[in-house]
């Protein structure tokens, strides 16, 4: 029985894929390059609000996160629909949580980088001002004085 | 000696490897560069604290936002569209208008002079231990304010302290908060553009203060056109 037999005759030869691991790989560089590691898991919502003139926070090492906004729908009952404060993987429960948090992030960076770290707030735009100022508040008692309001850049309407 | 033939290595899975790195990272990774507004927070005061300094209205630009996100600027209501302009104008009082500050008029002879002054008072045992930070601070300004009149020759600048100050409600949303230091930055980076293109034809906004080459050229612009915003704590700030 030749139930597997080869059926050369007919049909157009398969395209060779000897260069598919190359375009992968390239794929794969190019995302390597352009990308960094996630930082955290987000456990709130964030649409950060537009602006124009603003500037690229270039050493990301050097940049400690806080994340403002709503909790996700996941974490909705827990943590109901008000803004939340989260630090690195957690929501913290009272906002004097922020100073011990930066002065956490300084342990862990070289001495002479300190006075260069920027504290990045992330926040979604349909927050009140009153939990960001607390924020900055308490960044003011540590001295943690560089901050950033991170935004998307502005689309130009056409 | 009999030759083996050589037998081409399968090279068929290599694509699957590859996928599975490229799914890996695709994963793991985010594209998003941080970027945004950058501010400097004023420093923490002690609670008995007084101001001593005394300043004139004039050198102050105040700029109110109310929880509506409506702005009352110097105590006119205007629309957001109209703050960079108004900000322009308080930066460069191209008028000499009498509400706006006093420019200082800033030479190579008077810089030089401020120099040797404060240079003096580091050196002289009797200046009270406290006031040398300010001094030293004050050197440094003045130094990078002689680098910018040597390159370009007489300028005017904002007195030393004249500040915008921005001042939210609590109830101010964070996009409108945002909008509002957005309108101020552009009218800084505008300026700043204007006389860079004029001293080295290039643009403030395009240098990098990560590159050596640039650091000194963005000196002499922030020497020119200073940054003063001062983001005032609103009252009773509530609890979290």
């Amino acid at each position: 029985m030749s139930k597997f037999k080869k059926d050369d005759s007919s049909g157009s030869p398969a395209i060779s894929t000897a260069s598919l691991p190359d375009i992968v790989f390239m794929l794969l560089f190019f995302f390597m390059v352009t990308t960094v590691m996630r930082e955290v898991d987000l456990k709130i919502e964030i649409k950060k609000p537009e602006a124009e003139a603003i500037t690229k926070l270039e050493k990301k090492s050097l940049v400690d996160y806080i994340y403002i906004g709503p909790a996700t729908m996941r974490y909705r009952s827990m943590y109901g629909t008000e803004p939340r404060i989260q630090l690195d993987d957690q929501i913290a429960t009272q906002a004097t949580d922020v100073g011990p948090f930066v002065i956490r992030k300084r342990t862990e960076r070289n001495e002479t980088d300190i006075p260069f770290v920027t504290t990045s707030l992330k926040v979604d735009e349909k927050t009140r001002m009153g939990i960001v100022s607390r924020v900055k508040h308490e960044l003011r008692q540590v001295d943690a004085l560089k901050i950033n309001y991170s935004t998307t850049r502005k689309r130009v309407q056409p | 000696m009999a030759k083996r033939k050589l037998e081409e290595i399968n090279a068929g899975s290599m694509a699957d490897i590859a996928f599975l790195l490229l799914i890996f990272f695709l994963v793991t990774t985010t594209m998003d560069t941080d970027e945004g507004i950058v501010r400097s927070l004023p420093q923490k005061l002690p609670p008995d604290y007084k101001m001593e300094v005394e300043i004139n209205e004039r050198d102050v630009f105040e700029v109110n936002l109310n929880s509506n996100d409506q702005l009352l600027v110097e105590s006119d209501y205007i629309q957001i569209g109209e703050l960079k302009g108004k900000i322009r104008e308080f930066l460069t009082n191209p008028y000499n208008s009498e509400n706006l500050p006093l420019m200082e008029e800033i030479t190579v002879e008077r810089a030089r002079q401020e120099i040797a002054n404060r240079k003096q008072l580091i050196d002289n045992p009797k200046t009270p231990a406290a006031s040398l930070g300010v001094i030293k601070s004050e050197l440094s300004d003045w130094e990078d304010k002689l680098a910018a009149a040597e390159k370009v020759g007489p300028f005017r600048t904002l007195p030393k302290l004249a500040i915008i100050s921005l001042r939210n409600d609590n109830g101010t949303s964070y996009k409108g908060y945002v909008e509002v230091q957005d309108q101020m930055q552009s009218a800084i980076n505008e300026l700043r553009n204007e006389w860079s293109q004029k001293v080295y034809g290039e643009n403030f906004t395009d240098w990098n203060s990560s590159n050596d080459s640039d650091k000194e050229k963005i000196k002499v612009i922030r020497a020119i056109v200073p940054q003063r915003i001062a983001e005032q704590e609103p009252k009773n700030i509530p609890a979290y």
